[in-house]
């Protein structure tokens, strides 16, 4: 979230579309619900009728991965219209930036794709420069190669009656959307948007998102309070895992893991390091060296960064169709891994086609699952199809502490970071997943010093010392109140930085005082400033506020957020260049003649003096946006499996850079699986349920696996309501109870009634005795392009009576 | 008196089906009629210590009260925290669920191991586990390391091994996954936000 949850309030107008957050971020909505009290509009734009949309102000229902027609057409009535905030998206935003000739568009294709292996040559999307490497800009907006052009020409094809030929949303709808919503592009109004996986699981995920920024920096709604994109992350610490990188892509902070050919720190720092040369572009990014020096000195303190940085593992390229999940459990299948060590998760029934899944993890020699319960990965050995005796891989179950067992800290979605104190002792004979890592990293440590092995420096050099204390038996143990101080980092020697002096062993004050030289340790640079030598900021409970910030609810003492405490992202462009705010009544910054008050603004400098958007190498907001994989600007593509042979914007059916498994067969337009599938989640099970489905207050209130259809499908397949039925793709089946309800509805495509089969994804054969099992059964492997996240929101499915024999 | 929270779910079902209760609470048999006056009793400050937390499910980040038995160290209850200005006390039904998270009478408190071809867990203790997962994890990154890749670069990387999770740790557990599977050359490293 670029905003945080209580300044959803502030919102005079809020689109919840691939979200229900009534229902899945149930306190979230007690505070859109508080500004609909205040007179604010809620708009709910979703396959299906859900809690969100009974207390919404209009409920739009859309086809399952029509986003883009829906969000390309405001896109064209905002320009159309003028509703656009026209100084906003003139100054902030790269609307005036000129695009160079290389940049083309030509039915469902930009420049520079080579088919052969589906991907694009982003060089052909590159900006104009001048001649001391600046882009060229027409503030005018009349140069027909300037962005604002081009995004004229793009989307003048998104109009109401195409959009609606495909979405199914009625051109009536569309303008009551488009109306409502584009209405916030006045300077003092505020419009937001909360989405969730109901945008990101789909193999245009990105582009969805990037086409609501979009409209979002046309209407000038971001840095304002009451507005921003809004992603609802699902998981309590799905922001801190991503911040600290346990992905393949990213180490901690956002920096890029290191490809082969950068061999030594300064190649990979040069690389990832941009240089501006406008003297108003913050440029925050040029920093670059000392985030990535200070992490590499945390991880390895008796190193220099330069020898830290050999330990490194490099990767060949950061393809999500390379590396990400799908080819990663693809690898799997195929037995490339002989281990597998599955933390927290469960797998066998998160991931798309649970079926290969499952297969691939018993392709493993060993395979090792933490987790509070036993669930469908570690007991997969004897789950359906399976004999335990065929079954080779050595596995354990690895039971942990729970989260109010332990202490440390947890990210929410609006990037606060906040401190769980340890209450019941851990249960049984469990610790916490900190000390398992410890323990298996000093057992391996010894193993090598002892047997010798590969490449052991890598192991035996790091510094798990920093994350360790003394327990009253005189061992070193894993402590998170230690590592919470490593995480924001120390001096590892007496300096002195921007006039200040330091002594060896103090924490740093904030990431400007990180250095590229060894002489800083930081695990996270985005966390530098949350503990300080005298306290951990995470834990702090002070509700008291200034005026100003009391007026839009920013909460500045209570815990702490990333970066440097900055409540709302980008506040810079909430201001205009005397630094006074766009909508006085509710001032997320000020400037009253000497400083800033108000949050705490995206650097310090003076108004006018720096471009807002400091993250971009040219500070400017990215209408076009040349660095995604599948194009600089979003563009329509059907679902890789659908119900439509064609679709009104171009020749070009899906989003051909999308990542797919070789040779997996898909269902377009296939008459044995006529109708849309998606997936979602109840208020009373969590994920796979793996931990849910074990309590039994919640499972007696959901208690068995359903399946959400009309009643016209219902009447099509002569299915009752609370009828045994079967759900299958190409990929599998599983049975459900159907739940026949006009909560679902045909959506009429190009004349055409289009049906929808929804189902959530919580069950699992472990538990609870006939729950059913996982709707990831049906799921395909397919995903984004630049996030490689499956599409889980729109396949195609039959459903059918179930009868002996079936699943 | 010691009486943990298991032992106390079954005395109150006991009495619930009508059977004569051991009177192990020391005559207090009232305590198993389990009214509210008497959980209200369980939660004063003599009885119990109180922390706060934030909820495990969603990422709204909801402020909890944690009642922790002081003689059991066993939790006791949990609620939302009516201070958080989040949640200011409200909670969903699986937060509200909470203590049945961590006090739950199916939750597995020993270490599972299944033999390749086993039909049957064991019950194993944490040294034979951390002992054989470091050298299984040793002879797979022995086995599939690669110093170089096919055009001869450098790339010192563990090919054997992929790594799932986890957005369920806490920011401190995930750094400290994050360092111990970069040192054994991991490049497969993937978790919930994936998916």
């Amino acid at each position: 979230m670029t905003n945080h949850w209580n300044d959803l309030q502030n919102s005079d107008c809020i689109l919840i579309m691939g979200s229900n957050a009534a229902e899945n971020h149930p306190i979230s909505f007690k505070w859109a619900v508080k500004a609909q009290k205040r007179g604010a509009k809620i708009i709910h734009v979703d396959p299906r009728f859900t809690r969100t949309s009974a207390r919404s102000d209009a409920y739009i229902p859309l086809r399952s991965g029509t986003d883009i027609a829906v969000l390309g057409g405001m896109i064209n009535y905002i320009i159309k219209n003028k509703r656009y905030f026209h100084k906003y998206m003139v100054e902030y935003t790269n609307s005036s930036f000129i695009v160079g000739k290389d940049f083309d568009f030509k039915d469902g294709l930009f420049s520079g794709f080579d088919s052969k292996t589906n991907s694009y040559d982003k060089s052909k999307w590159a900006f104009e420069l001048d001649d001391k490497g600046i882009p060229k800009q027409d503030k005018t907006l009349q140069d027909p190669n300037c962005v604002f052009q081009i995004l004229k020409k793009h989307y003048s094809r998104y109009t109401p009656e195409k959009v609606s030929s495909i979405s199914g949303v009625s051109v009536k709808d569309l303008e009551l959307l488009y109306n409502t919503y584009t209405a916030t592009g006045k300077k003092d109004k505020a419009g937001t948007i909360m989405y969730a996986m109901g945008w990101t699981q789909h193999t245009v995920g990105v582009q969805n998102i990037r086409a609501m920024a979009m409209i979002q920096l046309m209407l000038g709604n971001i840095g304002i309070a009451g507005g921003g994109v809004n992603a609802l992350r699902g998981e309590c610490n799905v922001q801190g895992s991503t911040d600290y990188a346990l992905l393949y892509h990213i180490l901690p902070g956002y920096l890029k893991t290191p490809l082969a050919g950068q061999d030594t720190l300064e190649q990979y720092n040069n690389t990832y390091t941009p240089k501006s040369n406008d003297p108003e572009s913050a440029n925050w990014w040029q920093h670059y060296p000392k985030y990535s020096a200070s992490l590499i000195k945390a991880m390895y303190s008796e190193d220099t960064p330069e020898q830290g940085y050999q330990y490194l593992p490099r990767l060949d390229n950061h393809k999500a169709s390379v590396y990400s999940w799908i080819p990663l459990i693809d690898h799997m299948y195929e037995g490339k891994f002989s281990g597998g060590l599955i933390w927290g998760m469960n797998p066998a029934c998160s991931s798309s086609d649970s079926v290969k899944t499952r297969k691939a993890i018993s392709k493993l020699d060993w395979m090792v699952n933490v987790n509070l319960f036993q669930c469908e990965t570690s007991d997969f050995w004897k789950g359906p199809d399976m004999d335990p005796e065929k079954v080779k891989t050595e596995t354990f179950f690895i039971p942990c502490a729970s989260a109010i067992e332990k202490e440390g800290s947890v990210s929410n979605s609006g990037r606060w970071m906040q401190w769980r104190y340890k209450g019941p002792e851990v249960f049984g004979d469990v610790m916490t997943d900190g000390h398992y890592f410890h323990e298996i990293w000093e057992e391996l440590k010894h193993l090598y010093e002892k047997e010798g092995g590969v490449y052991p420096e890598p192991i035996t050099h790091l510094s798990f010392e920093n994350m360790c204390e003394e327990n009253e038996h005189g061992h070193m143990e894993f402590s998170a109140r230690k590592t919470a101080k490593l995480c924001n980092g120390w001096f590892t020697r007496d300096v002195e930085v921007k006039g200040k002096k330091f002594k060896k062993g103090q924490q740093v004050p904030s990431f400007a005082y990180l250095q590229a030289d060894g002489s800083t340790t930081s695990g996270n640079w985005l966390y530098c400033n949350s503990v300080s030598d005298t306290e951990n900021k995470a834990m702090r409970h002070d509700a008291s506020q200034t005026k100003e910030q009391a007026n839009i609810g920013l909460f500045p003492n209570w815990t702490w957020c990333w970066p440097v405490n900055r409540r709302i992202l980008y506040n810079r462009a909430s201001v205009d260049e005397k630094g006074q705010p766009w909508a006085p009544k509710k001032a997320v910054i000020k400037w009253n003649g000497s400083k800033w008050v108000g949050d705490v603004p995206d650097g310090g400098w003076k108004p006018g003096t720096k471009h807002p958007f400091i993250m971009r190498k040219n500070g400017f907001g990215q209408l076009f946006g040349p660095g995604r994989a599948d194009g600089p600007l979003p563009e329509y593509y059907e679902p890789l499996e659908c119900p439509v042979k064609t679709h009104p914007f171009s020749k070009t059916l899906h989003n051909p850079t999308a990542v797919q498994v070789e040779g997996e067969e898909k269902a377009v337009c296939d008459p044995r699986y006529p109708f849309v599938g998606t997936t979602y989640r109840i208020t009373e099970h969590w994920q796979t349920g793996s931990m849910t489905r074990w309590q039994d207050w919640l499972v007696e209130a959901e208690p068995q696996m359903f399946v959400e259809i009309s009643p016209e499908l219902a009447k099509l397949r002569g299915i009752e309501n609370g009828e045994k039925v079967t759900v299958e793709s190409v990929r599998g089946s599983l049975w459900a109870i159907a739940m026949v309800t006009e909560r679902i509805q045909p959506y009429n495509i190009n004349g055409t009634d289009v049906h929808m089969v929804g189902m959530p994804w919580h069950y699992g054969w472990v538990t609870p005795i006939n729950g059913g099992d996982s709707a990831n059964i049906v799921t395909p492997n397919v995903g984004d392009p630049n996030t490689g996240i499956p599409e889980y929101k729109a396949f195609m499915v039959n459903i059918r009576k179930w009868k002996e024999g079936d699943n | 008196m010691n009486i943990n929270r298991r032992d106390f779910v079954k005395l109150t079902t006991a009495a619930a089906a009508g059977i004569a209760a051991v009177p192990a609470f020391g005559g207090l048999g009232k305590a198993f009629a389990n009214t509210a006056e008497e959980r209200a009793k369980q939660l004063s400050p003599k009885w119990t210590q109180q922390t706060t937390s934030v909820c495990a499910f969603c990422s709204v980040g909801c402020g909890l009260l944690v009642n922790t038995d002081l003689e059991t160290k066993r939790a006791v209850n949990v609620e939302g925290n009516p201070d958080h200005p989040i949640n200011e006390g409200a909670l969903c039904a699986k937060g509200a669920a909470s203590i049945q998270m961590t006090e739950n009478p199916k939750r597995p408190g020993k270490f599972l191991y299944r033999a390749p071809y086993g039909t049957e867990w064991e019950e194993k203790d944490w040294e034979f586990c951390k002992k054989r997962i470091a050298k299984l994890i040793k002879k797979s990154r022995d086995e599939s390391f690669e110093k170089k890749n096919a055009k001869g670069q450098v790339v010192n990387r563990t090919m054997g091994i992929a790594s799932l999770g986890s957005a369920a740790l806490d920011n401190e557990e995930c750094y400290a996954m994050h360092s111990f599977m970069r040192s054994l050359g991991l490049v497969y490293v993937e978790h919930q936000a994936r998916i």
